[in-house]
């Protein structure tokens, strides 16, 4: 059975490291493992999203509505936005930060408050302070790795070693770091 | 070798790498720019960034003919700039195998259309690959350079954004030692006037022929037997198939597209009842089953526009395979607000646009690059857009019109700097020869942006960042015959307009440079001697007792500034403003609110 697993945030907050990181680990723990990923002109600051899917077979690379069984979103309205990629049952982890749109920023629209509760009425959400969580550990941008720490403890992929992934994947400077906030996602859920 | 999980377009980097590759350009172009970058990382084989696609498959060829095994890479639309050059390739034939990877974008995620460049192998008479996964970028690339240099033919492999951009696993293998055969002159095959190429023309009808019968035993094409449900698929779309029709139904999949195998798909029809054809764009593999009097379900009810994702699939086949979508969560859908892409803070191209939407009576052409988004809000800024390089010729053809129609409406052409470099140049001779008062602006941030800031001609640096001959883009225009050049420094709002008043004024051709740098390309040492040290090391503030939140700074569409929700006052955003002061300079004189932080 292919499991997928949905990765959404805004150019810049690591999403592509987050899921190479996943894919790496599922790889090493002997599964099928594709990844497709949507970048071109959004350089920053764009809505952007990576699709993990895993298994004994993979056919397709891209997660298809109502697909995926957990979504990792790296701010709330992007989790709000792909939430119809979910199944029903499907598992949420949030990062409760909120980054205006520039429709917003311009005064063209509004940022609504309600949309944590509505991710929460609607799906099996868990929301985090990813980002305050991981500035605590002492460097705001491993948030990214903490909620994958979450994803990984949600979906008992257990049997992978998630820190040796981590210190051959990443600048040396910021193993020590990214483990801890792996460690810490996986403690908040 | 130890497996690794890459994309497609690192993958075609490795299958180049072991295929004993030697010459490899590209022009960047999504998704086909990491094709070139990765292949760059190999110091086996030679690799370069071409001005433009056309110059890139001729360098291949060239190198072909020299007796190296070359390769060119370009998204879709750059395979029309190359088609001049590949079409006579194809009557030539190679020496060194010559495979070209066409990277087609269905679903335009960062294209200006949709195009089905298969069309390409047939009218150009070309072998295809279509692979559907990483392994087989691999493997398909390795046997394109056997058959090209077999079968003496250029080779198309078209791969889609899914491919390029999906990460699957693969086991890499070591590099073949393929000696660069030894050049020889030959007249009679390489030099394509009339009377040799008339006679090439039957040696590429001889070529086709062979190849029909190649298509039939190549393993890339095969059944795989299932149920009495049939399956057509090439490509990403097979594995989009697989996840609708299932381990149920037989499957036709092909990996090698031109020429078609008409005995397999007789086999094939002989062990189903009903045919589909799954395919993106236009209906390829369709035509040819029709052709051969086969009735087969594919499109109008497969869209012809768009991705053949398997949501889609099944919302297009529910009447005839019962399919339904998947059952989803339904939420409050108006409270998601879009989030379209925006000029970074700091983006040297937003001072510009800035002070150009001021302009009344102006019609602006602009181009393909991250300034392209000047059409949107808050600038509304550019008319249209036609092609890579259209600014200046296309802008021209308007003035043009328009001076005919008696109208005084000035023109701005916008484009980049490795746009200027990729074809615009050619519009700006056009300006200047067949004289226009069209304002012709490179917006030279020192960076092809937009893909992700590879190096071109007038960076100074080649594909692996090493010093090149760096052409300067103002002594260009000036050698062209232009009279009125002038670099600006964009963020000086001053100088822009001063620039643009001075340009209006004129009844002959203008060329204005801005010269700053993207701020997400990696800076030089030069750089920063030029732009200086402090180079987007610097902040600005809003004092929120000066503020009297008149919201002028929000018409620099700047992702920094936003009005706080409970002040009404503007606040600038500190982690990501990177100093550029366009916001400081709008603000009016009389409230000066914004300031540098730590500066007086």
């Amino acid at each position: 059975m292919t499991k997928s697993i949905l990765l959404v945030g805004v150019g810049g907050q690591g999403t592509i490291l987050a899921a190479k990181i996943l894919t790496l680990g599922l790889m090493e723990a002997g599964h099928d493992v594709k990844m497709s990923e949507i970048h071109g002109m959004s350089q920053r600051g764009g809505a952007v999203s990576s699709h993990v899917r895993y298994g004994s077979k993979v056919h397709s690379p891209v997660i298809e509505r109502g697909g995926a069984d957990v979504l990792i979103a790296f701010e709330q309205m992007e989790a709000l936005r792909w939430l119809g990629y979910l199944r029903p049952g499907a598992r949420a982890v949030v990062n409760s930060l909120a980054i205006k749109p520039v429709p917003v920023l311009l005064g063209n629209a509004g940022y609504s408050d309600k949309i944590p509760t509505e991710l929460e009425s609607k799906a099996d959400t868990t929301i985090l302070d990813a980002q305050g969580e991981a500035l605590a550990l002492g460097n705001a941008r491993a948030l990214n790795i903490l909620l994958v720490g979450a994803a990984t403890k949600i979906m008992d992929l257990h049997d992978i070693d998630w820190h040796a992934i981590i210190a051959n994947n990443v600048k040396p400077a910021f193993v020590e770091i990214n483990q801890k906030a792996f460690s810490r996602g996986q403690e908040l859920v | 070798m130890k497996k690794l999980l890459l994309t497609g377009d690192e993958a075609i980097a490795r299958g180049a790498y072991e295929a004993g590759v030697t010459f490899a350009s590209a022009y960047p172009g999504t998704p086909s720019t990491e094709i070139l970058e990765n292949v760059a990382k190999y110091n086996e084989i030679v690799s370069e960034w071409a001005p433009n696609e056309k110059v890139a498959l001729e360098a291949a060829a060239g190198a072909s003919i020299g007796g190296a095994r070359s390769l060119a890479a370009m998204k879709h639309v750059g395979v029309n700039v190359a088609a001049d050059p590949l079409f006579t390739f194809s009557y030539t034939g190679v020496g060194g195998g010559l495979v070209l990877i066409s990277a087609d974008e269905p679903g335009m995620h960062s294209s200006q259309n949709e195009q089905d460049n298969r069309w390409y192998a047939i009218s150009a008479k070309l072998p295809m690959f279509e692979p559907s996964d990483s392994q087989e970028c691999i493997d398909m690339l390795k046997t394109a350079y056997d058959l090209s240099e077999e079968y003496d033919t250029p080779v198309l492999m078209r791969v889609t954004t899914r491919i390029c951009h999906s990460k699957s696993i693969i086991t890499p293998n070591e590099r073949q030692n393929v000696p660069i055969k030894e050049y020889k002159k030959n007249i009679q095959k390489y030099v394509a006037v009339p009377a040799i190429a008339a006679r090439r023309r039957l040696v590429v009808e001889e070529r086709m022929a062979k190849l029909a019968l190649y298509t039939e035993s190549t393993p890339h094409n095969r059944i795989e037997p299932g149920g009495r449900i049939g399956v057509i698929a090439s490509g990403m779309c097979y594995n989009y198939a697989r996840e609708v029709f299932g381990d149920d139904a037989t499957y036709l999949k092909l990996g090698y597209t031109n020429p078609l195998p008409n005995g397999l798909l007789a086999k094939f029809a002989e062990q189903v009842d009903t045919i589909y054809i799954i395919e993106e764009n236009d209906p390829y593999i369709q035509n040819w089953v029709e052709r051969l009097g086969y009735k087969a379900i594919g499109k109008p009810i497969v869209p012809p526009y768009g991705e053949m994702t398997a949501d889609v699939l099944r919302k297009a086949l529910a009447d005839n395979l019962g399919t339904s979508q998947l059952p989803t969560i339904s939420y409050d859908e108006a409270l998601v607000v879009p989030r379209p892409p925006v000029l970074c803070s700091g983006c040297p191209h937003r001072g510009f646009f800035y002070e150009l939407a001021k302009k009344k009576d102006t019609v602006v052409a602009g181009d393909i690059g991250c300034y392209s988004l000047g059409f949107a809000e808050p600038f509304n800024g550019i008319d249209y857009i036609v092609c890579m390089g259209a600014a200046f010729s296309s802008g021209h053809g308007t003035r043009k019109a328009l001076a005919a129609a008696g109208k005084s409406t000035r023109v701005v052409g916008v484009m980049g700097d490795s746009t200027f470099f990729h074809m615009g140049i050619n519009g700006l001779i056009e300006v200047l020869y067949n004289n226009s008062d069209t304002i012709c602006v490179i917006l030279d941030n020192r960076s092809t942006g937009m893909t992700g800031h590879q190096e071109h001609p007038g960076t100074g640096r080649d594909i692996r960042r090493n010093a090149a001959h760096e052409i300067d883009i103002e002594t260009t225009c000036k050698a062209l015959g232009a009279k009125h050049v002038t670099t600006i420094d964009p963020n000086d709002l001053k100088a822009v307009r001063k620039a643009l008043n001075e340009a209006y004024e004129r009844t002959e051709p203008s060329v204005i440079i801005t010269r700053w740098p993207c701020v997400l390309k990696p800076m030089s040492q030069e750089d920063y001697n030029e732009f200086g040290e402090d180079l987007f090391k610097t902040k600005y503030k809003v004092d929120p007792d000066a503020c009297i939140s008149c919201r002028a700074c929000i018409r620099a569409g700047c992702p920094s500034t936003s009005m706080d929700e409970v002040t009404g006052k503007m606040v600038i955003d500190s982690l990501s403003c990177v100093g550029c002061s366009v916001c400081a300079q709008i603000c009016p004189p009389k409230i000066a609110a914004i300031s540098k932080e730590g500066g007086s």
